[in-house]
């Protein structure tokens, strides 16, 4: 059965507090926190970018995995920050693992659901035997306009998971999707920022589709949320997953691994492949996890996914990359002036 | 001049409908004052639409034809006219509907009110709003309707007693009418800290001192008092009707704490209804900010100028006080869709008049009041409403 052969995440070291940002803009940091559930979040160095992030990711995922990188069939990147409007970020990747230059590629674009919609292609990809390997990588520099309220969480990180059907280390049992033509947030060529519809983007936006997709999966395989481990949902704050998980009927225990935003913010494109990683670092041969991303536009795509004996075998090697609590660890904290060089906010002399 | 009587109201739930369309909205208030009033669209004479912007909140004018046409009554040609005067647009659009049928003009007359505010960012919704100020002297300025009304919140609390708590009782006090109306926009209690700790907008007043952006539509259908019984068995009397007009830039005013569109309009009514304060049960007023409650009930004659602080928050304002004033939940916790306003305004006291308001029942209720008020007091409507 198709499924995951190895994943790997990248997550930068620097870190800026909700706090330090409220102080620049004269917020109430406590009131935005309480309401986000989120305190920091993850900021990329001066020459970091949504490329560099899916090379790290899909590096890692190599390095717990020994295979031949010209199996890779594919290598799909799916982020809202490609470096170039016109040049895919997925060559870059594909030769930086020595997948080049037998292989199919292309960027991604579904707002933060592009990550795991490159997950499904590769799933067809490989199913049709069309590929021995495809890499889908999910990746972003998050945009947030200054002061706006998408800048206390908009981070920075991504995930790549290799999908194959040889002894995988957790198998895709299925997926389905929800999607709609609602503009609940975005941003067109040339604009620096996404907007967005404040609430709207609640109710008609992540609760809708992510409960659409949810509830769909639900009845394709006549499951429930008792029949899982463990379930991961698209994370652009703390409080949207929690609300979902409890109205679908999930313990707080069971969405716990996977809901990493808190200290790290939303990685957009990053952010459910990213909970998936977590909750994949602390999985046991058996452990059935339920995934459902979302992404503004709007759509999610759910999974249900199983691992396997593999995971714990000689085939995978889990520590020899580092893991998202790992890579959580030990930040180093940024002040909103660092942090505005990091992103690279000022006007250089050219 | 004949006697006027309500003979059905209806009212969508306020809130951010995004599942309604600004077509949606009306169609579904005019069906709901059409069944209370157990009639058909065939026996519509007239209809007066309340709408202050829908040229800049959902691009639409030629609101009257459009109404007409949606609500099924195109094809019989009936006069149906746009009454606008920004967020008094509802209650001149009653008062249209209440001097057609009182002409002996009209004998069956819709009055309406609608608002489709969120299909906007939210810097246009304020802009849009803007435009019920002066443009040139106060919005090109940079004024904006919370600066405003914090101007006049700073020059009340300079020169009377009103502290800081006094005023957010205003909106503790109607969140908790609006969580015992089932169309009011927030449906939750508050309590005065959620009220002084929220994010400033304009000092002195906060987010919870302010009424909210919110879609909604309310219609009543008025007739002929002496053929109102053959529509309902609560018809409820339209005892006064009045209208007064002020400078439309604050700076302009004699004084920018007293609303003397609202003295005026108020002594009207009180005139042409032959009653006097004591007689009314409970009053509507218009509460765009907690400083405008405060304003109202003054200028209304309900208490002394400078006294309103106190009497809010002795509770005479609230349910079972003296008067209680914005049993809906006001603008505040109801919603406020500007043109909506004034017309939700009447359904509350005809449901009051009625004893059909639920938890919020004010008991024996006889005659009640409602007051509707155009940008900073430039327009004011008021009506008394009394049980027949």
């Amino acid at each position: 059965m198709v499924g995951i052969i190895s994943y790997g995440v990248y997550i930068p070291r620097y870190r800026i507090k909700v706090e330090e940002i409220a102080r620049v803009w004269g917020a109430n940091a406590k009131e935005i926190s309480g309401g986000l559930g989120v305190f920091e979040k993850s900021v990329p160095d001066l020459d970091e970018d949504t490329a560099t992030f899916a090379v790290e990711a899909a590096r890692n995922a190599l390095l717990r995995r020994k295979i031949n990188p010209d199996d890779i069939g594919a290598v799909y990147v799916g982020s809202e920050s490609h470096p170039y409007a016109v040049k895919p970020t997925a060559c870059t990747v594909g030769e930086a693992i020595c997948a080049t230059p037998n292989m199919t590629a292309a960027d991604f674009e579904f707002a933060c659901k592009a990550g795991t919609a490159a997950i499904q292609t590769c799933m067809g990809l490989v199913a049709s035997s069309m590929i021995k390997y495809g890499l889908a990588i999910g990746s972003d520099v998050s945009q947030g306009a200054p002061s706006d309220a998408l800048e206390y969480t908009a981070a920075a990180g991504g995930a790549a998971y290799l999908i194959g059907r040889d002894d995988p280390i957790a198998t895709i049992n299925h997926t389905c999707s929800f999607t709609t033509d609602t503009p609940d947030f975005w941003r067109r060529e040339g604009q620096d920022y996404p907007r967005h519809g404040g609430r709207f983007t609640g109710d008609p936006g992540y609760f809708k589709h992510v409960g659409g997709a949810s509830r769909l999966l639900f009845s394709q395989l006549k499951t429930n949320p008792k029949d899982y481990t463990y379930a991961v949902f698209h994370q652009p704050n703390a409080k949207f997953p929690q609300k979902m998980a409890k109205d679908l009927g999930f313990t707080s225990e069971q969405i716990k691994p996977g809901l990493v935003v808190p200290w790290l913010g939303n990685t957009y494109s990053g952010a459910s492949p990213i909970g998936l990683a977590a909750t994949l670092d602390i999985a046991k041969p058996g452990d059935r996890i339920f995934v459902c991303s979302f992404g503004s536009g709007a759509g999610s795509d759910a999974f249900d996914i199983t691992v396997t004996d593999a995971i714990e075998s000689d085939l995978f090697q889990r520590d020899a990359a580092p893991g998202v609590m790992q890579q959580l660890a030990d930040p180093i904290y940024l002040d909103y002036a660092q942090y505005a060089k990091h992103k690279g906010k000022f006007v250089m002399q050219s | 001049m004949r006697d006027v009587a309500v003979i059905g109201v209806g009212c969508t739930r306020f809130g951010e409908k995004w599942e309604s369309s600004f077509r949606d909205l009306f169609v579904e208030a005019g069906a709901l004052a059409l069944e209370d009033a157990r009639m058909s669209g065939e026996q519509i004479d007239a209809m007066y639409v309340g709408n202050m912007s829908a040229g800049r909140f959902i691009e639409q004018e030629h609101i009257g034809a459009l109404i007409a046409d949606y609500a099924g009554m195109a094809t019989r040609h009936i006069p149906s006219t746009r009454v606008e005067a920004a967020c008094a647009s509802g209650g001149l659009a009653f008062r249209q509907a209440v001097i057609a049928v009182a002409s002996g003009m009209e004998d069956i007359v819709v009055a309406a009110g609608v608002e489709k505010m969120t299909d906007v960012e939210p810097g246009i919704s304020t802009d849009t709003l803007t435009g019920a100020a002066d443009r040139e002297w106060e919005g090109f300025m940079g004024a904006t309707f919370p600066g405003l009304y914090a101007m006049i919140a700073q020059d009340y609390m300079h020169r009377y007693p009103l502290t800081r708590e006094q005023l957010a009782q205003v909106a503790v006090k109607n969140h908790y009418n609006g969580a015992r109306n089932p169309i009011a926009q927030f449906q939750s209690e508050i309590t005065l800290d959620t009220v002084t700790r929220s994010t400033m907008v304009a000092d002195p007043l906060r987010l919870f001192d302010c009424s909210p952006i919110t879609d909604g539509a309310a219609a009543v259908i008025v007739a002929p008092l002496d053929r109102a019984r053959e529509f309902t068995d609560t018809p409820v009397r339209v005892l006064a009707s009045a209208q007064a007009s002020d400078t439309i830039a604050l700076h302009d005013r004699r004084d920018i704490s007293t609303l003397d569109a609202s003295v005026a309009a108020g002594q009207r009514a009180f005139r042409m209804a032959k009653v006097s304060h004591k007689d009314i049960d409970m009053v509507e007023v218009h509460d765009c900010f907690s400083i405008a409650e405060i304003c109202a009930i003054e200028d209304l004659g309900f208490c002394k100028k400078g006294e309103a602080g106190k009497f809010t928050a002795d509770g005479e304002t609230a349910l079972g006080g003296k008067i209680p004033v914005n049993t809906s939940g006001g603008l505040k916790a109801c919603g406020h869709p500007v043109g909506a306003t004034g017309i939700k305004q009447v359904f509350e006291i005809v449901q009051q008049l009625r004893g059909e308001a639920g938890k919020r029942q004010i008991d024996g209720a006889k005659i009640g009041m409602t007051h509707n008020v155009g940008g900073t007091g430039a327009t004011v409507a008021v009506h008394i409403l009394g049980r027949v």
